[in-house]
Order: structure tokens, then C-alpha cells, then sequence
């Protein structure tokens, strides 16, 4: 039995009043609680940013460690027991940034993970700096001359053949809830890009101005598992902003194919040195 | 006493690796101690390699630069290394290919290529006729050949194993038939189980780190580190440990990290520039309070540097590597028996210390082939520190993974395995793992952490000490020079000094009681060491004040031998 105190946690929130990720953080929990799973089976992995803050916030084995690191360190975590749930947390930082090369690479792996990844189109933990997807020419005490072109995370997971690929709102908490739900059921790597306004040091990103542009897509008949689709769905921005799964297919999950994972978890499997006795013998 | 040395040269894509490892490993099967090495370009094709083989009636860890034997592929090889031969040795050629003119006495022309289409229908197999005009004229026994012949050549099929044995066999009746005989007196063949095997320093840490329960490793390929992935991953099949081949070191690190998190022994294996790329996750270990293993097999940098030889340079690095403060523990083995009991040791203490711990090797050792006594799985003893499993849900609620206590330790329990939540943050953290901001936590959190380094520092052993009464010189090393040192301080009793040895094998946390003591008897004290900056001298007289007399540097990308060493120590002592 799982109940919503199963997720409180009685750590201070310290995040700004009004903050975006406060919807992230309700769905998350809201999922968790209608999935019925126990937190100690759930393993959350975060970097840096203000957005990796929110496993301290609720409950679960929490290892939260360098900023754009999350995906290889959640990786670690799965191969030593597949038996966790294990969902990383980052913001558009530290995923389409510092850590764009471990996202790439685990969407081709397609490791059994759900990835929430935050994204405010700013830096909020350093107070107001570009981030990977502000708009073009948004201008920052870093980018006085206007950021550069933003990189597209829908179409890079698309053309990275990910296996389960949706955009939620932080401001439409039932709808996050069930992407993330849908996330963790799915067997392969889950990119869930969270649109989420930061209240401190987006003026341009506000709630009103996603809430005039977000729609579901399933309101309109989409079907995620077509590709092309998808790929067009991907290159929407603007004045109509799509949400909901974007993309969905069944590929052959990471883990699975490591034999030493087949029996049980390594972490379940004894050590026992004297069964290499036999290698020995290739060097006699 | 026999010492007999052979190098095989050619280019890069002749074969000189594979030839020389048979050679090696057919002379293994004798009742003699092995050394051998290599000497290769960071290239696929063209350049010069070569491999050097060193067969002694003595136990020896050290290249030899005079040669009885040399083998040469092409013509290249005759002129750098012809001087390199000994008055009555002898240089093993195919005319055809090198033109060389060499007297009969000095040079044995073997038509490599012509054998090797006659007899096996392929001129690519010219080094394997190579292979057996050595044994021929070393009237070795053939059968022993044929037998390393077919196990080297097993995944290939029966057809290559069948056409390598005509190959060898036509060189070695050709050298039998037109050679003069040279003979190796003292080393017979052993017919009792082997009791010794023949490896490289790469492959003994792989087999180290299976047998000490490594069930992940995560790399991106670098030399000299390369092949320990690539052994054990060649074993994922067969045994219960995952090889994850990731998209760069920040990934391997990263990935080690979450998975000794979770509960497994995991490692790295890398040389200095994805070393270099791994220390923001070295500290995350730290701070973490993660198991780790990170073997850090160095090349001469800085930068690229020299990408396939050998030097000493990252001593201080690895010490110092990461940022802020945190216990780790650094093992420098120097030789391939030192190098699997050290991977096995590094794994217990990381997890017994909670901390990142590296094996410090280099491209010599990784690379350099060995006979050594087969090793005892039965010794190697795994320490998995201490753990919790709370049953009782308030045990399990009440669980802090990073709990103060005396020792620095705080009990793991493992995510996933029981109720306990366990919670950790790269930020400062209390003791449930939250991050914090006071003052008081942080204090009381960063002298946990270091007062692991009080137990650490009892784990490590003294350096290998071999005191000479009334020492003229001791002689002062680390990792793999130790075998070339001995060997220096062997020829130099033989010459009536009185020469003490110190090798250190384990490096950090500094063994300097031990130190000092010998210090106080130790005549002239000379450090030698394959880097340019005199890296140990410095440690020794952070650690304990005391300045060392001497140094010989050598920060070409080559090995020290025994010669350069005495050559070198001349005018010292």
C-alpha cells in the first residue's frame, strides 16, 4: 500500500515562491503514488541545477551527483541492479548542455531509465545565464550580444531513435503525471522535456506565455509510433507548442543484452575468486 | 647462468607483436624466467616495432640491451640494432627483403618469404617461419611449437593453425640444416605441471579484477589501458560482469561511480588524459563516500605526449588529482605478480574506505610480458567493509548512509536491497545525505571523511626494503622500475659495494616511519625514476624532510635497463 505521505519529505524547499519546478515536483509524487511503487525500490539520480534539488524533496534512494553526469551515474546504478526504478532529473543545463554527449549515447544504449529533464530556457541555480535552449537572441550577462541558436532536444532524441520521447507542461500537473507514468511503465530510455517557467529570471518564458501556446497532442489524433510524424511534430515552436508523447517504440532494452544481467541483478551475485581458476590456464 | 635475449623488428602490420608474444610464450614452456617488451609507434602500418625477449635461469623483471638473437623483418631493423648484438650473436634475415650483406658468422639469411609460400602457400606467414628458424637453431623441441601454434591461432581455425605449423616447421629445418646451433645449456624443458605463467601487467590486473568480484568495467579505448577492457569484456559470455564500452571517460567514471553506489565493484582503466577528464568524478567518489578503483596506466605526457611508450610523470597528479579534499589510496605495483594482488587489495579498500582508490601503472609494466608463479586464487580474500541490512522498518527508517563515527566510516547499505533509503549529494550533505549549507555539519562531515585516511594509512605496506649492511648507495624506485633497479644493485654487490634497496609499491598514504628509518643507514641515497621533475625525491622530502642525494631521470619514453642504471650510478658512487 502506497500512500502520498510515502512521498514527503520534511526537507526546507528551497526553490523561489512560484517556481515552475513545484509543478514537476506534484506530478512526480502523483505518479509515484498511482504507480504504487515502494520508494526504497526507486532510485533517483539528479545533477545540478535547481531542478536536481527535488529528490531531496520527496523520498527515494537519491544519489545526486555531478552536474551533467546523471545519465552515465543512473546507468551504473541499473546495470549493478535492474531491479530499481531508476528516474533522472536535470535541467536544460546540465541534459542539452554539460551532458548532451551521455544523453545521445543513452538513447542509442535505450537503458531501461526515465530522464524528467527541466527545462526553463535559463540557467536558475547561477542566476540568469543562456542555457542550451533559450530562444536566439535572448540576452543574458553572458550573452549580452544575444544567445545562439537553441539546440532542438525533440529532434535530436528523434534522430538519436529513442525509444519513448514526450514533452510535458509544469503548469498541467495531470497531464505531467501521466507522462511520467507512462515514462517509467515504458521499457527503454524515457526523455521527458518538461517546459517550466522560471519565475526569477525568464521574463520572456512566463506561465502565460506557454499556457497561450501548449496543446495536447492527443487531443488531436497523433500517433506517437509514426516517425515521420513525430520528426515534423519536433520542429513545432512558437505559437503552438505540442505536448503529450511525442514518440514511442519498442527497441531491444541495454540490459537485456549483457548476459551477466540475465540470472540476476550483479548486485545479487556472490563473489567467488576461485572461479577463474580456469583462466589461469590461457597464460600456462 | 643463462641470460638469452632475442628481438624480433619490422614495421608495423609484419606480425612483430604476435611473433614475439609465441616466442615468449615457447620459451615459458622452459625452465626459465621470462621478460619481455615492446617497442611500438602510435601507427597501423610502416614504422619500426619491436619486441624484445629475455629468457634467464634467473628470476628478472628488466629489459636486456645486449642481444644473442635478432630477427629482422626488414632491413631497417638490422641498422638500428645491429650494434645492439653480441660478438657471437647473431642476426636471423631474408636477404631477398633486407639486401643486407652480413658475414656467416654474424647473420643467418633465411628466405622468410620464400618458405612461407612454399610451405604454407602465404608470404604473410613469413614471421611465423621466423618463429621457427629461432627454435631451430635453439633445437627446441618442436612439438612444443606446434602446441603454442595451435592455442595462439585457435579462433582462427584449423587451417590457419595448419598452415602456421608448416611455416614454422620449414624455418626450423632450414635453420637446423644451414645454422650453427645456439644453444641455451641450462634451460630445459619442464615436464611437471607448469607451475609458472607468462602474462603482461594489463592482463594480470584484468585477471586480478575478476577475481577480486569487478562486475563492471566502463572505458573509452587509450593505450596503454585499452586491452584490460578489452580482456575482460572478451569474458562477458562466460562470466557474470558487465564491459560497457561508453561514449567518453567523463561517462566511464561517472558510471563506475553509480554502479559502486549501487553495490558492485566497479573500476576505470585509462592513462593520463582520460584521467585527466575522469577527476571531477574522482572527487564525486570522495565526496560520496563511492567505491571506485581507477587504474591510471601512464604514458609520457603532457597532452598526447608520446602515446605508446613509458613514464613516470603522473605520481604527483594521482596523488593530488580532484577537487577539494578527500581520503584515497594509491598502489603502484611493479611488476605483473605485484599488479594482480594490488587490484584485488584496491577493491577492498575502496570499499572498506568508501573511497576512490588507483593502481598507478605504466605503459612498461601494461605491456611488458613476465613469468610468474601461477597465482593462488585461494589467497586472494575479499573485504567488503562494513554494512548494514536493516530488516525492522525502523532500523530501516532511522538509516543514515553517511553517519559519523570514530573511524570516518559510516555502515552502507545498499539502495534497493532493504527499506533504508540511501541518500547521498556531490553537495556537502548531513548525515542522512541532504544537502546543507551550515557550518557546524560541514566541519563535522569533511573530518569524517578524512579521518578514513587514519585507518587507510595503517592498510598500506612498507616499500619492498632490501638493506645492505653498511650501505654505500641505496637505491630508490617505484612502480615499474623496480625489476631494472634490483638488477642494477645485483651487479654492483657483485662488484664488492654494499647496495640497499627501497621500492615503493604502495605510494599513498606515504609509508615515511619506514623511510626515515632506513634513511638513517643508507649511505648515499639515489632515486631513480622515469620522469624529468624527480616526482618521488620531492614526495620523500615532503614526507619526511629528508633530501635525497641523487637522481637518475630518464624521460625519454623508454625503460631504464639494469646497464643504463649502473652506467649512470658510475659516477655517483
Amino acid at each position: 500500500m502506497v500512500v502520498p505521505k510515502d512521498y514527503e519529505s520534511d526537507v526546507e524547499i528551497a526553490w523561489c515562491p512560484g517556481c515552475g519546478n513545484f509543478g514537476i515536483l506534484q506530478a512526480v509524487k502523483k505518479a509515484l503514488v498511482e504507480m504504487k511503487l515502494e520508494p526504497h525500490r526507486l532510485l533517483f539520480v539528479s545533477g545540478i541545477g535547481q531542478g536536481p534539488k527535488l529528490p531531496h524533496y520527496t523520498r527515494g534512494n537519491v544519489f545526486n551527483g555531478l552536474h551533467g553526469r546523471t545519465i552515465p551515474a543512473a546507468t551504473g546504478a541499473r546495470l549493478a541492479n535492474h531491479e530499481l526504478t531508476v528516474i533522472g532529473i536535470d535541467g536544460d543545463g546540465g541534459a542539452y548542455g554539460e551532458g548532451l554527449n551521455h544523453l545521445l549515447a543513452a538513447m542509442r544504449r535505450n537503458i531501461n531509465m526515465t530522464y524528467l529533464v527541466h527545462n526553463n530556457q535559463v540557467y536558475g541555480l547561477t542566476k540568469g545565464q543562456a542555457s542550451p535552449t533559450s530562444d536566439a537572441g535572448f540576452i543574458t550577462k553572458t550573452t549580452p550580444l544575444g544567445a545562439i541558436l537553441p539546440v532542438n532536444p525533440l529532434a535530436l532524441a528523434l534522430a538519436s531513435d529513442v525509444s519513448f520521447l514526450a514533452r510535458g507542461f509544469s503548469g498541467d500537473v495531470e497531464h505531467l503525471a501521466s507522462l511520467i507514468k507512462a515514462g517509467v511503465k515504458h521499457r527503454g530510455f524515457a526523455l521527458i522535456d518538461i517546459l517550466q517557467p522560471c519565475v526569477s529570471f525568464n521574463r520572456q518564458n512566463t506561465f502565460k506565455w506557454y499556457r497561450d501556446r501548449v496543446y495536447r497532442v492527443e487531443d488531436e489524433g497523433y500517433d506517437p509510433t509514426d516517425k515521420a510524424a513525430a520528426t515534423a511534430k519536433a520542429q513545432e515552436w512558437g505559437d503552438r507548442i505540442p505536448t503529450g508523447i511525442i514518440y514511442r517504440q519498442e527497441r531491444p532494452v541495454y540490459e537485456e543484452q549483457i548476459p551477466a544481467l540475465k540470472k540476476k541483478p550483479l548486485v545479487r551475485q556472490p563473489i567467488n575468486p576461485s572461479q577463474f581458476e580456469a583462466l589461469l590456464d590461457e597464460f600456462a | 647462468m643463462t641470460d638469452f635475449n632475442i628481438m624480433v623488428g619490422g614495421e608495423a602490420g609484419q606480425g612483430v607483436q604476435s611473433v614475439g608474444a609465441i616466442i615468449a610464450k615457447t620459451l615459458a614452456r622452459g625452465d626459465c624466467h621470462i621478460f619481455a617488451d615492446q617497442d611500438y609507434e602510435s601507427r597501423v602500418r610502416g614504422g619500426h616495432n619491436f619486441f624484445r625477449i629475455r629468457a634467464s635461469t634467473r628470476e628478472t623483471g628488466a629489459v636486456s640491451e645486449e642481444l644473442d638473437l635478432l630477427v629482422a623483418l626488414n632491413s631497417e631493423t638490422i641498422d638500428i640494432h645491429k650494434k645492439e648484438v653480441k660478438s657471437d650473436g647473431l642476426i636471423i634475415h631474408d636477404g631477398e627483403t633486407t639486401q643486407a650483406r652480413i658475414s656467416k658468422t654474424k647473420g643467418l639469411d633465411v628466405p622468410l618469404i620464400k618458405l612461407a609460400r612454399d610451405a604454407a602457400g602465404n608470404r604473410l606467414m613469413a614471421n611465423t617461419v621466423s618463429v621457427g628458424a629461432i627454435f631451430g637453431l635453439l633445437d627446441y623441441n618442436f612439438e612444443i611449437i606446434e602446441s603454442i601454434l595451435t592455442k595462439e591461432f585457435t579462433r582462427q581455425g584449423q587451417k590457419i593453425i595448419d598452415d602456421n605449423i608448416k611455416a614454422a616447421r620449414a624455418g626450423y629445418d632450414h635453420a637446423r640444416k644451414n645454422g650453427r646451433s645456439k644453444t641455451l645449456p641450462e634451460i630445459r624443458l619442464t615436464s611437471r605441471k607448469r607451475a609458472k605463467i607468462l602474462l603482461n601487467g594489463n592482463e594480470a590486473i584484468s585477471l586480478g579484477a575478476l577475481a577480486a568480484g569487478c562486475k563492471l568495467i566502463a572505458g573509452y579505448p587509450m593505450t596503454p589501458a585499452s586491452s584490460i577492457m578489452e580482456y575482460i569484456a572478451g569474458k562477458e559470455k562466460e562470466y557474470d560482469v558487465a564491459a560497457v564500452h561508453v561514449e567518453d571517460e567523463i561517462a566511464a567514471i561517472n558510471m563506475a561511480v553509480g554502479a559502486g553506489y549501487a553495490g558492485i565493484r566497479s573500476m576505470v582503466a585509462t592513462s593520463g588524459g582520460g584521467f585527466s577528464l575522469m577527476v571531477e568524478g574522482l572527487a564525486l567518489a570522495g565526496m560520496t563516500e563511492t567505491p571506485v578503483v581507477i587504474v591510471l596506466g601512464q604514458r609520457p605526457g603532457p597532452a598526447t605526449g608520446l602515446p605508446t611508450r613509458t613514464e613516470q610523470g603522473e605520481l604527483w597528479y594521482a596523488l593530488h588529482a580532484g577537487h577539494g579534499e578527500f581520503p584515497r589510496a594509491v598502489l603502484s605495483p611493479s611488476n605483473a605478480k605485484e599488479a594482480f594482488y594490488a587490484i584485488v587489495k584496491a577493491f577492498n579498500l575502496a570499499e572498506k574506505y568508501q573511497t576512490p582508490v588507483i593502481v598507478l601503472t605504466d605503459h612498461h609494466l601494461a605491456t611488458s610480458y613476465a613469468t610468474v608463479d601461477r597465482f593462488d586464487l585461494r589467497r586472494v580474500k575479499i573485504e567488503r567493509g562494513d554494512t548494514v541490512s536493516p530488516t525492522k522498518i525502523g532500523e530501516a527508517r532511522s538509516y543514515r548512509r553517511h553517519a559519523v563515527t570514530d573511524s570516518g566510516i559510516s555502515p552502507r547499505a545498499l539502495p534497493g536491497l532493504t527499506k533504508a533509503l540511501v541518500v547521498t549529494d556531490s553537495d556537502e550533505h548531513d548525515e542522512a545525505g541532504h544537502m546543507i549549507e551550515d557550518a557546524a555539519t560541514r566541519i563535522e562531515q569533511d573530518l569524517k571523511r578524512l579521518r578514513k585516511l587514519d585507518g587507510l594509512r595503517k592498510e598500506i605496506g612498507p616499500p619492498v626494503i632490501k638493506e645492505a649492511p653498511k650501505a654505500d648507495a641505496t637505491l630508490i624506485g617505484w612502480g615499474s622500475t623496480g625489476g631494472a633497479i634490483e638488477e642494477a644493485a645485483a651487479i654492483f654487490q657483485k662488484d664488492g659495494k654494499a647496495v640497499s634497496t627501497i621500492h615503493f609499491n604502495e605510494i599513498w598514504p606515504f609509508p615515511a616511519d619506514e623511510v626515515k628509518a632506513v634513511f638513517e643507514k643508507s649511505g648515499k641515497t639515489v632515486v631513480i625514476e622515469s620522469n624529468a621533475t624527480a616526482q618521488l625525491a620531492g614526495l620523500i622530502r615532503r614526507e619526511t624532510g629528508k633530501k635525497v642525494d641523487h637522481t637518475i631521470l630518464k624521460y625519454d619514453g623508454r625503460p631504464f635497463s639494469p646497464k643504463y642504471i649502473i652506467s649512470h650510478l658510475k659516477g655517483v658512487l
